[in-house]
């Protein structure tokens, strides 16, 4: 986070550039303003310190006020967490049977047991635990790819740009969960393997962040600080990744949210058809459309994988949300 | 316009002949469509495996696999299944099943968007507002199928509950051999639309009515509505004459590329309702590697896509005289 937060332009120096690297040194430690916050605690107190805040500061300030945002990052933290490592210490295994068929929640089952004896909560713990590691997979992969990609397109234009762009419309064209089924047959075996899921869920995802780096460079690049950076002697590969980049966080973090929960949702709708992961390991959209059939007589099979697929996406769509109005220059209702 | 028309349409040609090679690849590559044969047990003798493979053209090499499969398909002749059922009438049968709901899905959800979006905007930062966002968000955040199983499990009897007799229906697209006049039929219809349209329509409408409230707020705060208060106008003639018009147009593109979306839920949602549409017929062709079903399903569906989008950018120049033909 720290290296890619968005600089302003004018105090960014245009390192290897700048002749002696000590030069460079002294200028990255007093733009951070609590180092110069630091200075003059030896020497007398000024009457009105001003402490900059950097552009991260601000950022963090900003989201903080925003009550629902942080209150769904602390939930969507904590139900990562138990559904990462959760399941080891609940007393039942996803596959253990137990001697209670079809017992409705209580005490010793939270979530109950299925007809077969299988403990509910083991079983959630589970499939929760796929979703989110495909999830966190896809919104890295996609995210990375559409980046760069984006990057490239927004920098170069052209007929890179071009060809790029068409790209995307190509993989557009077709629907995501169709390419899924037919890709999910090709590799049978390899389909049931949530890292398989999580990255053809990302060649197909990565579109979106594309087109928002690239809107983003392509408005950037005009800017007179790229124009500096390349009369300074800046290569692309630099000014891409060190001056543009940082600029684009807000949009790509926020993006990424949102493949969180596009990636839950695909990933658990391939699993209720059947084509996603496949018993006996089980995942959300398994749990889902197995507690279906028996939704009037054993509801509690049928509502808590959906509740949890509900609260992970909705979490961090609020996260999200938050994000966007934190990152937002234009946004007043916070003082940052 | 007709220019541009034609320039869009030179760009969208190239764009569904690419997306047929990557179809058709991706096809190609799912399996063995002998499997079955090559299987069965007893073992069929070696020669009729070969006349097989020579009768479905998989002795010669890719591209001319391709150039064959192309040439058939722009002629309207997509093959025949596995089962040795004719490709196209069966599509075209399982595709407008799908479309009824599809085409009404979408119209119910961008009614709603509409509403909604505009609504929030208008009376922002009110429990309004705060009431459709929660909702907004809600809806982006259910799966589908969910929402959709929801409906059919405990909606569906409290509304039958409700009439007292079976007014809607959890399974199929319409009664098997239905019998009566057409206006019984079209009852029949709807009874079995109401709950997969509801389900599929509040989950595009989520991300619309979002779209919609930013694109409403945005032209609330632009300068010529202002001028239009400043003149003296009514405040319920600004929003509709004016701010309305406009906050309409960026919607048709969203609603244009979200079709692969929607129909990717239709999929699903048909599977929840047990429908015989495009859905059922993708996993079916999936599970038996029906190679010219999955072709010719990949194909029309890239098509309808692109033909959406192309509509879409046609639509918005018209709406917004500011896009430039040229």
């Amino acid at each position: 986070m720290a290296d890619t937060r968005p600089r302003p332009p004018e105090t960014r120096p245009a390192a290897g550039t700048t002749g002696p690297t000590g030069d460079g040194q002294d200028l990255q430690t007093t733009e951070h303003g609590v180092k110069v916050h630091e200075v003059p605690a030896t020497t007398t107190e000024r009457e009105f310190t001003v402490v900059r805040r950097s552009q991260t500061q601000m950022v963090i300030r900003r989201f903080m006020a925003h009550k629902l945002a942080v209150g769904s990052l602390v939930v969507f933290v904590l139900v990562v967490l138990v559904s990462l490592i959760g399941g080891r210490f609940w007393k039942y295994g996803y596959a253990d049977i137990t001697d209670q068929f079809s017992s409705p929640p209580s005490l010793a089952h939270p979530m109950g047991t299925d007809d077969i004896g299988h403990d509910s909560l083991a079983q959630v713990l589970r499939g929760a635990q796929k979703s989110v590691q495909v999830a966190l997979l896809v919104a890295f992969l996609s995210t990375t790819v559409g980046a760069v990609i984006g990057a490239l397109a927004g920098y170069y234009r052209g007929w890179v740009d071009s060809a790029l762009m068409r790209f995307t419309d190509l993989v557009l064209t077709i629907p995501s969960i169709a390419i899924l089924a037919v890709l999910a047959a090709t590799l049978a075996d390899k389909a049931g393997n949530w890292f398989f899921v999580g990255v053809v869920l990302a060649l197909l995802l990565w579109t979106y962040i594309a087109r928002v780096v690239r809107g983003t460079f392509l408005s950037l690049r005009e800017k007179e600080f790229v124009e500096a950076a390349r009369a300074l002697g800046a290569s692309d590969t630099r000014i891409m990744f060190r001056h543009l980049l940082p600029n684009a966080t807000g949009s790509i973090i926020v993006n990424a949210t949102v493949m969180v929960s596009v990636a839950i949702l695909t990933e658990t709708a391939l699993s209720y058809l059947g084509l996603g992961i496949k018993s006996p390991d089980t995942s959300l959209g398994l749990l889902i459309s197995t507690g279906q059939q028996a939704a009037t007589t054993r509801p509690w099979l049928f509502y808590f994988p959906g509740l949890m697929i509900i609260i992970i996406a909705l979490t961090i769509n609020f996260v999200g949300d938050g994000l966007r109005d934190a990152f937002d220059p234009t946004q007043t209702r916070v003082r940052a | 316009m007709l220019s541009f028309i034609i320039r869009r349409l030179l760009v969208a040609i190239p764009l569904v002949l690419l997306s047929s090679v990557l179809v058709f690849l991706l096809v190609a590559n799912s399996g063995d469509p002998l499997a079955e044969l090559k299987g069965r047990n007893p073992p069929v003798p070696p020669q009729v495996i070969e006349n097989r493979r020579h009768e479905l053209g998989l002795d010669k090499p890719l591209p001319a696999r391709y150039l064959t499969w192309l040439g058939n398909f722009v002629q309207g002749d997509m093959g025949k299944s596995v089962r040795g059922i004719e490709v196209r009438p069966l599509l075209w049968q399982r595709l407008k099943v799908t479309l009824r709901m599809v085409i009404l899905a979408s119209i119910l959800a961008i009614v709603l968007a509409i509403g909604a979006g505009v609504l929030a905007a208008v009376k922002q930062y009110t429990p309004t507002d705060y009431t459709f966002t929660f909702l907004g968000f809600l809806f982006l955040s259910m799966p589908v199928f969910w929402l959709a199983a929801l409906l059919k499990e405990y909606g569906a009897i409290k509304l039958n509950a409700l009439f007292g007799k079976q007014v809607v229906y959890t399974v199929g697209a319409e009664t098997p051999n239905m019998t009566g006049s057409f206006g019984d039929k079209l009852a029949d219809w709807a009874g079995h639309l109401i709950l997969p349209t509801i389900a599929l329509a509040l989950i595009s409408f989520a991300a619309w009515s979002r779209y919609q409230r930013a694109t409403m707020l945005d032209v609330l705060g632009s300068d010529y509505i202002r001028l239009a208060r400043a003149k003296g106008l009514s405040r319920s003639r600004v929003m509709t004459r004016h701010a309305l018009r406009n906050a309409l147009i960026p919607l048709v593109t969203v609603v244009a590329i979200d079709t692969g979306a929607i129909f990717g839920g239709a999929i699903i949602t048909e599977r929840v309702f047990s429908w015989q549409g495009m859905g059922a017929l993708l996993v079916q062709g999936v599970v038996q590697t029906d190679v010219n079903v999955l072709l010719a399903w990949l194909m029309v569906t890239s098509v309808i896509v692109v033909l959406f989008n192309l509509i879409a950018d046609v639509l918005y120049a018209v709406l917004d005289p500011r896009i430039r033909y040229g």
